[in-house]
């Protein structure tokens, strides 16, 4: 099945011309093929003072408290409405990072490639790193490149590690959330996990839903900017959604959780299809969406400011933290009835009927 | 969100609520036969909001729950054994088989697909001509018209490399089945609203007659619920049984009659067995003989032993409401969503996994 192309952003970089037209075992054997590949405009493309060192690691210079991230990006389709794997893996470490209350600096970046992928495709790829770096203000300054046997891989899985100063405001742990704490959620829910769902073969189904997959980094610093150590924790709700993250952090800190499930800003479309695939839209996959514990003394205005920003128009108070229940957290349906949020045994799966 | 946020509205909910609670004046139990029922109660936090008269039972109507095991174990056979391409609905891919499940399968190199289409199987098999394509064909009467429109496409396709898997269970017989049961003590149900959308109402007048209960045909968002329970306990407390439609919006009194020819054109009712039940008389789908080329179990031959129900699990007295999950031994012990003895522990409409979920239990 040829996989649909989604555009995001009207940006692209010419591809050079090449003499091959998909990636083969020999792009990834060290060889003329390797360097041929690196040097048809990979290291153009992301050219800086480091990485045009082309050394065997990246001569880097920081000092102060950093924040270190590392993380591995399978997904398919590679390219879904709203974005593709290489965003996905230069925010999804830009994010990990500014979690921390940390800006991120400098990125690694490795592929492991199966054979046969379309160069067109790896240029894509490439390209859309290429503005997720400059978006985030990060610099990929070291890499990889291996190459699998058809079959050995899906198309392409990337890893990248990030590294970044920790903000002198910031005092980010979950040692740091109280009783009285009130839980910012920064935008709409389920967005990325129905983008990537509405592509999937056999679940397909017409939509304009698009992946919320963005960097955080700026609006997280402009935060502690301003907040500083009244923000307790910065933590984003990827896999398995806000559920299992607030579950997470409630059974670490023996915290108990309350959340109302009608201030919840979901997308109507997104809502719409979690509904049609019977899936909990509070288990589904995030990417660009964050949560806050912060004192309860500045949730109104941490929430005002927020709002003000691209990445928290839609962000609500969804929740707080309270002394009743340790390590439970309790959802008021929006009929008013409670229930108990726990984690799921594995995948969510559409249901019968 | 348009059509939904009304069946959702906090107001309206407590209405319903205070309206239950000035009607009842006795203790009654009402089965919610679906597990789409039951998945709302749990979801929206219902039983909990409801008077302690009204005591909500979980019935039969989980179609990964009642789909018996050597059905299960076949799907995994011809996935691994016979190098079919196996589709299904997703949520049967947790529910244990005798050795494994479907996911353990696909772990394992079967290539096992999630579709939410039977429709979706039949195009696979056309893009795959080389390759056999079965569609575990499981569910109520809801999901039948589907799957039997997949084996008609495909007939007239011409493809010869797709059949399905049937195992086809029916609402009415099963009500019957529970009203049979001198353990069982059902005052009234809800019928399931998307079975009847598709078979109408006219099945349930026999029902009400000859055991004397309420049906109302209910939906599943929480408003509708509510409402369900308060016609079935409006009839109780005024001592009528009668057959009753909560969800007009979308059940009419006869069925979908397009629907239910193309059932009829594809399968025939037969004697089904229940997991964790048993066998009960003309309670199920199967492939009729013009079709035969289509039907899975007659295409491949599958000789595997059929393996017994592990003993420690009470699935059956469950699915019939004679006990609750909690009463089972080995709810949350031996037993979890992670490593479920039965099926009911596997679904989010089975109810042992809706309890075990709703009570906030922990696993480590």
């Amino acid at each position: 099945m040829s996989e649909k192309k989604f555009v995001k952003m009207n940006v692209s970089c010419p591809m050079p011309k090449l003499d091959f037209d998909v990636i083969t075992l020999g792009h990834g054997s060290g060889g003329v093929l390797t360097n041929k590949l690196l040097d048809s405009g990979v290291f153009d493309l992301l050219s800086n003072d480091i990485l045009d060192e082309r050394s065997d690691g990246a001569h880097i210079e920081m000092t102060g408290k950093l924040a270190f991230s590392t993380d591995s990006f399978i997904i398919s389709p590679i390219f879904f409405p709203g974005g593709n794997i290489g965003e996905l893996a230069v925010n999804g470490t830009v994010n990990d990072i500014a979690m921390c209350g940390a800006s991120p600096k400098y990125l690694s970046l490795s592929f492991i490639i199966e054979e046969g992928l379309k160069m067109t495709e790896f240029w894509e790829i490439l390209t859309a790193i290429k503005f997720a770096c400059e978006k985030a203000g990060v610099q990929v300054v070291t890499g990889d490149t291996k190459v699998v046997e058809k079959g050995k891989g899906d198309k392409i899985f990337i890893n990248t590690t990030g590294i970044g100063h920790i903000h002198p405001k910031a005092n980010i742990s979950e040692r740091n959330i109280k009783t009285g704490d009130k839980i910012i959620l920064s935008g709409n829910i389920a967005s990325h996990g129905m983008a990537i769902m509405s592509v999937r073969e056999g679940l397909e189904f017409e939509s304009e839903i698009l992946s919320d997959s963005t960097n955080l980094n700026h609006t997280t610093i402009s935060l502690i900017e301003k907040f500083g150590n009244d923000i307790h924790l910065f933590t984003d709700p990827t896999r398995g959604g806000v559920a299992t993250v607030l579950k997470e952090i409630a059974n670490a800190t023996k915290i108990g959780i309350e959340l109302k499930q009608r201030n919840f800003p979901i997308d109507n479309q997104v809502e719409g299809a979690c509904e049609l695939l019977g899936l909990d839209p509070l288990y589904v996959a995030n990417e660009g969406l964050f949560l806050s514990f912060v004192d309860g003394s500045i949730a109104d205005e941490f929430l005002a400011h927020l709002n003000a920003d691209e990445n928290g128009k839609n962000a609500t108070i969804i929740g707080e933290v309270v002394a009743e229940h340790p390590k439970q957290v309790i959802l008021e349906s929006s009929i008013g009835g409670k229930r108990v949020i726990s984690m799921l045994p594995g995948e969510q799966l559409p249901r019968i009927c | 969100m348009k059509y939904m946020s009304e069946y959702r509205d906090p107001e309206l909910a407590k209405q319903y609520l205070e309206e239950i609670k000035n009607t009842v004046t006795q203790n009654w139990k009402v089965m919610e036969v679906c597990g789409g029922q039951t998945h709302s109660l749990v979801k929206n936090g219902i039983i909990d909001m409801l008077p302690k008269e009204v005591e909500m039972i979980h019935g039969p109507g989980c179609p990964v729950c009642v789909t018996p095991l050597h059905l299960i174990d076949k799907a995994i056979y011809l996935a691994l054994e016979k190098n079919v391409i196996l589709c299904s609905f997703g949520d049967m891919l947790r529910v244990p088989g005798a050795d494994k499940s479907l996911l353990e399968a696909k772990a394992e190199g079967g290539d096992i697909r999630i579709l939410y289409s039977p429709l979706e199987a039949v195009k696979i098999a056309e893009d795959n001509p080389d390759r056999e394509i079965v569609f575990f064909a499981v569910g109520f009467e809801t999901t039948a018209p589907a799957n039997a429109l997949s084996v008609i496409h495909a007939h007239r396709k011409g493809l010869k490399n797709y059949s399905i898997l049937a195992s086809h269970v029916l609402v009415p017989p099963a009500i019957e089945n529970v009203m049979e049961d001198p353990d069982s003590h059902i005052d009234g149900f809800l019928a399931a609203g998307h079975v009847c959308t598709i078979m109408g109402n006219f099945e349930y007048y026999p029902l009400v007659e000859k055991y004397k209960v309420p049906i109302v045909v209910t939906g599943f968002e929480p408003l509708d619920v509510l409402q369900g329970i308060l016609m079935v306990v409006r009839q109780l407390e005024s001592n009528k049984a009668e057959v009753e439609n909560q969800y007009a919006r979308i059940v009419r009194e006869e069925g979908n009659i397009e629907a239910q020819k193309i059932i009829y054109d594809v399968f025939e009712i037969t004697d089904r067995l229940w997991r964790g039940m048993e066998v009960i008389p003309m309670s199920g789908y199967k492939v009729k003989e013009k079709y035969a080329d289509f039907d899975a179990t007659i295409k491949f031959d599958v000789n595997i032993p059929e393996a017994e129900e592990n003993q420690d699990c009470i699935a059956g007295e469950i699915m019939k409401g004679i006990k609750k999950p909690f009463q089972c031994p080995e709810f949350g012990k031996k037993c979890k969503p992670t490593n479920p003895l039965g099926a009911p522990m596997v679904s989010t409409e089975g109810a042992c996994a809706a309890y075990f979920h709703y009570s906030g239990l922990v696993e480590h």
